[in-house]
């Protein structure tokens, strides 16, 4: 009898119990396992590992090995794998994660803040100089007709929902439209980041300079501070999220560019998971912003609440963000 | 283990050596893409890299199941309002975008997170994804390597259906060569990392399960035939590690046809004179017995005899 398959012979049992249980969790998660297979596990998956480093030396049966470096693989996967389930995750992610990344990244933030108002206040200055500027920057149709040529009366009923007006389903769409186009942008943001961040810089800037030309429509009109509210009850919250997915980009790109000790590859890794996890908190951001704007915005009409709104807005933002809080003991 | 350098060896022909070396380049390509992975008991296990190619495929059949999710979903739903009468279309539509784009962009986070770390698409070809470092994997890595999906595939797929005037399509080319650098990353490099695997320090691997088939060489301990087939020892020496996997794969998957060809060849080649009653089936798993058993002897005196023309180590 051949040495290698006496050694088979000896464990064969353990590793088709190893199997077993591993098939099992996979299938159907951790909680499919009983206290006695949980138990059984490292010591099977210990025996796994062993027998594989003889196996790959005594036997030449390639099936014995092939199996074995699958079986090993497979548990060290789940032995040394996160056993939280999604709603840890989450949990982890809101309490700690989220905020955390945000902290981290105070001057990133501020890059892209400042790239995003001086797209604003470029375009909103020569705008109010020359409204030309206004279809230079935005093409011909654009808004529907919220442009230079309308009139007070129009543009003033754009910001406010009448009574009986059977808008509400198209603002909803539209406003779901919105959500699309902004989170896509975020996460394009985010990802355009690795390109040292110039595309994010630019695609900041370009933002700024399509909401700086129409404010600087209303504004002439005489409807500045009307616009404002209308803008800032969800557009706090959806401003913040862009500049948020705009500073994730710049900490990609900055550490892309700007390695420092570590080695290229090292710093992208280590600041692409901080910053994923930002981009992430964009699109949660942009969900509240959305309805915001989808149900709040038609449904409130008085300037001072919408002021009201924006400011409690931005105010639980930074308190959510930048406060310090204490670590609790794990 | 076998260097590929050495030159011909005597009594190989000009065929030979060359489907030799073939042979062996094969195995230094697949080689090229085995990471060994230290455990924290100091055992190592290997870890194929997924090809370009598989995970190409992967992305089709993803791809395709997202477009069928959300088709599937529109038809519903527009199936729903006819059969209702067109009530409020837009806020279904509004709904069915917001589950567009979470369809585009979180399929493969839901999937990748779980504890699989697959989706569909790759656990149809049985790849996995898995931190670079032998570490766990991070929610926050799934979320990096997928949120670069937009650079990697949406930008190209945006510039090439950009065109315009001249001037614009000398843009969108210049763009579509700029973003296909992101698409092909994976081509380029050793570990076959997109853009997002390396931002988020993971890597995809090959990982199928492998089913514990029988081991051959207990139906010939078990049937005792032992003494029917006695192979000399320069008989079992006449083959290598190389033919005795080769005679593994014609014995657990190939038809009687091949099977009696391999017989034939090998009882030629050692000089067998087949006894009445003997089945070439009978007589592969005898031999493939008597070579496994000599040549995991070797191994255990240090000489891996790789192939049938390795005669580094004589008898």
């Amino acid at each position: 009898m051949l040495k290698s398959y006496r050694f088979r012979e000896e464990r064969e049992a353990d590793w088709r119990k190893l199997d077993l249980i591993l098939t099992r969790a996979e299938n159907s998660g951790v909680k499919a396992l009983s206290d006695a297979e949980m138990t059984a596990l490292p010591q099977l998956y210990r025996q796994a590992v062993s027998s594989l480093s003889v196996a790959r030396s005594i036997s030449l049966d390639q099936n014995v090995v092939t199996y074995l470096e699958s079986l090993c693989t497979r548990a060290y996967f789940f032995v040394y794998g996160a056993r939280t389930s999604i709603g840890e995750r989450i949990m982890d992610f809101l309490r700690r994660g989220w905020p955390e990344a945000v902290r981290g990244a105070v001057w990133p933030t501020l890059l892209s803040f400042l790239c995003l108002a001086a797209g604003i206040g470029l375009a909103f200055i020569l705008c109010l100089q020359d409204m030309e500027w206004f279809w230079t920057f935005n093409g011909e149709n654009f808004f529907d007709g919220r442009n230079p040529d309308a009139t007070v009366e129009y543009l003033r009923s754009t910001i406010y929902t009448n009574e009986g007006e059977n808008g509400q389903s198209e603002l909803a769409a539209f406003s779901s439209f919105l959500f699309n186009h902004n989170a896509q942008i975020s996460l394009f943001a985010f990802a355009l980041g690795f390109a040292f961040g110039i595309p994010t810089a630019w695609l900041l800037v370009y933002n700024g300079v399509s909401l700086g030309s129409m404010y600087a429509v209303f504004w002439q009109k005489g409807l500045g501070y009307e616009f404002t509210g209308w803008l800032l009850i969800h557009g706090v919250t959806e401003l913040f999220a862009i500049i948020l997915a705009g500073a994730a980009g710049f900490v990609i790109g900055g550490a892309v560019a700007f390695p420092g000790q570590k080695t290229r590859i090292a710093s992208a890794r280590a600041s692409g998971q901080k910053a994923a996890t930002m981009a992430m908190g964009c699109v949660v951001m942009l969900v509240i912003a959305a309805l915001l704007e989808g149900f709040g915005r038609q449904m409130i009409n008085s300037d001072v609440l919408r002021y009201a709104i924006a400011l409690t807005s931005l105010v639980l933002w930074c308190a959510y963000f930048y406060l310090p809080r204490t670590e609790r003991q794990v | 283990m076998t260097d590929t350098s050495s030159p011909a060896r005597p009594g190989i022909s000009m065929e030979a050596a060359q489907r030799r070396r073939a042979r062996m380049a094969e195995k230094m390509r697949i080689g090229k893409l085995v990471r060994t992975l230290v455990t924290p008991e100091g055992a190592e296990i290997h870890l194929k890299l997924a090809t370009v190619a598989e995970r190409a495929g992967a992305l089709l059949i993803d791809m395709a199941i997202q477009w069928a999710i959300v088709i599937a979903t529109l038809l519903g739903l527009s199936y729903m309002m006819a059969a209702m009468g067109f009530d409020n279309a837009n806020v279904a539509f509004a709904f069915w975008m917001v589950f567009y784009f979470f369809v585009r962009n979180f399929y493969y986070i839901f999937f990748e997170i779980g504890q699989k770390a697959a989706t569909p698409g790759k656990r149809a070809l049985g790849l996995r994804v898995a931190a670079r470092d032998g570490g766990r994997l991070t929610a926050d890595s799934v979320l990096a390597r997928n949120f670069m999906r937009e650079v990697e595939i949406g930008l190209p797929l945006q510039f090439l259906l950009m065109g315009g005037d001249q001037l614009g399509a000398w843009m969108a080319l210049l763009g579509l060569v700029w973003s296909g650098v992101f698409l092909f990353f994976p081509v380029f490099n050793r570990d076959k990392m997109r853009v997002g695997d390396l931002l988020a320090g993971t890597w995809v691997i090959k990982a199928p399960k492998a089913t514990l088939m029988t081991d051959i060489t207990a139906v010939v301990t078990a049937q005792a035939q032992a003494s029917r087939y006695a192979f000399t020892p320069e008989q079992a020496d006449a083959y290598g590690i190389h033919e005795l996997h080769v005679l593994e794969d014609v014995l657990r998957q190939s038809s009687p046809e091949i099977k009696q060809q391999v017989a034939e060849r090998i009882r030629g080649k050692i000089g067998w004179q087949a006894a009445a009653g003997e089945t070439d089936l009978g007589f592969l798993e005898a031999y493939y017995a008597a070579l496994r058993r000599r040549l995991e002897q070797r191994m255990l005196l240090g000489e891996r005899k790789a192939d049938k023309y390795d005669t580094r180590a004589k008898p």
